[in-house]
């Protein structure tokens, strides 16, 4: 009897543990990186090309979990319907790459403009500021507006700022001497790397080269091992940043002041009526939001080596949206869900997934939808499948609408879409019972009931 | 004029009379009551609308009205629907601006301030439709409420030491909010959605989280409507205790009887203009009224 009832409670301690949302975030973060470590041993991955992927993994599934939290502050939380999220990431790294990049102070050849010089992390900063600046200018007259003509304005915003991007006339010119400019079409050479000037900021840097090159000849990775590490070490970091996302978020969703945004969220005159100045909360709210994205735009474009303007379309707002409603808004835990879900099964899943098909089975390439589909009037559908697999980089935005009106039907609020993150800084259990012991709240409860039902 | 302090709400907590005190009130107990306010004759006028003009469009909502609300007293404002009560409610508030006339709370001219200052000097409202946040808790409703709270600055939220202090504040406002359900008998649901509770726990959850922005004047906009018989006479019970202890209630209502039967004061409203005002028992006889509820025409 003793040992069913010892088997009960492990149960009950499982479902316990089970039910503690970092847990569930845990199992499915690694869930997503064994069915990655799988697929790239079904592709016969050297050990460099399955490093490479499991850090390119980490890279969007941290991205993508961060833009999410930063969203669910403005959209889970306080109601913000933000649809110009792109906006702030393209101001965030643009300021960057103008602050940080190489200076010059003759002028550049066609097509190149220089930057500041500044060190990275005052681009960092900078860019960061740029953009929460960016947010409360647009915050002051568009707040007072109602959710969807905010959302007009947010978007609209976002190509502002894109045709800014695109604008001849600020392709270049002279600031204080230095030769400085958004580079038009063309974009900006983001001449630092990342990487190299964070181990150059600890003077790590020779020592790193160093032991990538022995690690790397140690594992037996080829020749020129240090991108792979490179990779590596910048997941890492992004994770970290991610880390760093999710305390602060939680702790201004955990707290007072996060409280008034929730109650915002559900009824703002309701809580003007109770003595809260709601404009207040909702420019920092928005402010706090736009500088997050600022950095992760940073964060997205810094590694990629350049940036062009048509980078910015509104698709990543889109994609940021999506990563919010599959984790469910208004839960934090369940935006990092959302993201890490968002990057691996729809954003880098359908790549990896017909990599795995292609390289699992003989394929003749199909080349032509006619070629594809007339075959199946004699019952063979294989150069159709052939096809799609091979055009899955289009077809995963289908899939990505197919998901989105899935969720739309059946679960609206998402994977954690309970909003059960309690908006205090302390629990808000029954308080010390005055009568001694500690009933729990449901029995007092059904007492009261008992004595006001009669 | 006095303040209501943390310790009367407690006093409130302890002789927390039991419900069927006031379930078995009689007639007479509430004419003693009326002669009781009579008497009494407080000097206090918390509130002071004068002249209080609101045209939306082409529309006159509200014409000229003015009235005096004496402290510590249960005044009800009825009128036919469209008689402009709720308009007048919303400027006393700051959820309108008034197109002329003055709002004076407290001797202070707040006529045209946003509704969050108004309700931070002590004069709050509840919404004719129970506003509830209906995706919190009852109790983070009920946290949400009280001033000053030091965590609601973002710093001092987010930052490691600073939010210790924060916690502590947090402690105590919890206490006085388990007390504030325990006086409203809905200390069960605290764990509860707020979208899940019955109209009339609605209701009273609205009022409890109104007290905790320790107001000295409430105005309630048809707190009875939707509000079963029973959970009726315990909302009235507590609004009595309330006005006991030093509150001041103008209440919108429908229900002619239970004015005439709760109020010492009673303002009637018709067609934006107040009517006339005065007890029950006078209003009751006045033939203006009496047409103005039987859709006939003034003047």
């Amino acid at each position: 009897m003793s040992g069913a009832e010892q088997s009960a409670d492990d149960r009950g301690t499982l479902a316990a543990v089970w039910e503690q949302d970092a847990v569930k975030l845990t199992a499915l973060v690694s869930g997503l990186f064994a069915a990655y470590v799988v697929g790239g041993l079904l592709l016969s991955y050297g050990l460099r090309q399955q490093l490479n992927e499991l850090a390119q993994l980490s890279f969007f599934i941290a991205v993508f979990a961060m833009l999410a939290l930063a969203l669910n502050l403005h959209w889970g939380y306080t109601g913000l319907f933000n649809i110009g999220v792109i906006g702030f990431m393209g101001i965030g790294i643009y300021t960057t790459a103008i602050l940080s990049k190489g200076a010059t102070l003759t002028e550049p050849a066609a097509g190149t403009t220089g930057g500041f010089g500044l060190p990275l992390w005052i681009g960092i900063i900078g860019g960061v500021v740029a953009a929460g600046l960016f947010g409360g200018l647009v915050a002051l007259p568009a707040l007072r507006l109602r959710a969807d003509y905010f959302a007009i304005v947010t978007v609209g915003l976002s190509e502002v700022v894109r045709f800014t991007l695109l604008e001849q006339s600020l392709q270049q010119g002279q600031v204080l001497g230095y030769w400085v400019g958004l580079g038009g079409g063309s974009g900006l050479l983001l001449d630092f790397d990342p990487v190299d000037r964070l181990l150059g900021a600890f003077g790590l840097l020779e020592s790193y080269t160093r032991f990538s090159e022995r690690t790397g000849e140690a594992i037996g990775i080829g020749s020129n091992p240090k991108p792979v590490f490179d990779g590596i070490l910048y997941g890492l970091v992004l994770l970290v940043f991610l880390v760093g996302f999710y305390v602060l978020l939680t702790r201004v969703g955990s707290s007072p002041y996060g409280r008034v945004l929730k109650a915002i969220r559900e009824d703002e005159d309701a809580t003007k009526a109770l003595g809260k100045d709601t404009d207040r909360f909702k420019i920092k709210a928005f402010v706090i939001g736009c500088a997050l994205m600022g950095l992760g735009g940073i964060l997205l474009y810094a590694s990629q080596g350049a940036i062009t303007p048509n980078a910015f379309r509104p698709r990543i707002t889109f994609f940021v949206w999506i990563a919010l409603i599959i984790g469910g808004a208004g839960s934090n835990t369940g935006s990092v869900m959302g993201g890490a879900i968002f990057a691996a099964v729809l954003y880098q899943g359908p790549i990896f997934f017909s990599n795995v098909i292609e390289g699992s089975f003989e394929i003749d390439a199909v080349n032509t939808f006619a070629q594809a589909v007339g075959p199946l009037a004699a019952a063979d559908p294989v150069p159709l499948l052939a096809y799609t697999v091979d055009n899955i980089g289009q077809l995963r935005f289908v899939i990505m609408g197919l998901v989105l009106i899935y969720l739309m039907h059946n679960r609206p609020e998402g994977i954690l879409g309970h909003r059960k993150e309690t908006a205090s800084t302390i629990p808000l259990g029954r308080r010390r019972a005055k009568t001694g012991g500690s009933p729990p709240a449901t029995d007092g409860g059904e007492e009261n009931r008992g004595v006001d039902g009669e | 004029m006095s303040t209501v302090s943390d310790t009367e709400v407690d006093d409130v907590v302890d002789t927390n009379a039991p419900a069927e005190d006031v379930e078995i009130e009689e007639p007479e107990a509430q004419d003693s009551d009326v002669e009781r306010a009579a008497k009494h004759t407080p000097s206090a006028i918390p509130l002071r609308v004068e002249g209080l003009r609101k045209e939306f469009g082409g529309i006159v909502a509200v014409d000229e009205a003015s009235f005096e609300i004496t402290e510590g007293t249960l005044t009800g404002l009825i009128g036919p629907n469209g008689a402009g009560k709720s308009t007048t409610f919303n400027c006393i508030t700051g959820v309108h601006e008034p197109t002329a006339g003055q709002v004076q709370f407290n001797g202070e001219d707040i006529t045209g301030l946003s509704p969050d200052r108004i309700a931070n000097r002590g004069l709050v409202r509840t919404f004719q439709i129970a506003r509830e946040l209906e995706e919190m808790t009852v109790m983070e409703n009920m946290m949400l409420a009280p001033k000053g709270q030091r965590g609601e600055s973002l710093w001092r939220s987010v930052l490691p030491f600073v939010r210790r202090s924060v916690s502590e504040q947090e402690e105590e406002i919890l206490e006085r909010c388990w007390e504030m359900l325990e006086f409203f008998e809905i200390d069960h649901l605290a764990d509860e959605y707020a979208g899940n509770l019955s109209g009339g726990q609605r209701k009273l959850l609205e009022l409890a989280r109104a007290l905790l922005t320790e107001p000295t004047v409430l105005l309630l906009d048809e707190p009875f409507a939707g509000v079963n018989p029973s959970l009726e006479e315990r909302l009235l019970g507590h609004i009595h205790d309330l006005r006991d202890d030093g509150y001041t209630f103008l209440i919108v209502e429908h229900d002619m009887d239970l004015i005439m039967q709760n109020c010492e004061r009673v303002i009637v409203m018709h067609q934006g203009r107040v009517l006339t005002e005065g007890p029950p028992a006078e209003i009751k006889r006045n033939e203006d009224v009496i047409e103005a509820y039987l859709g006939g025409e003034v003047e």
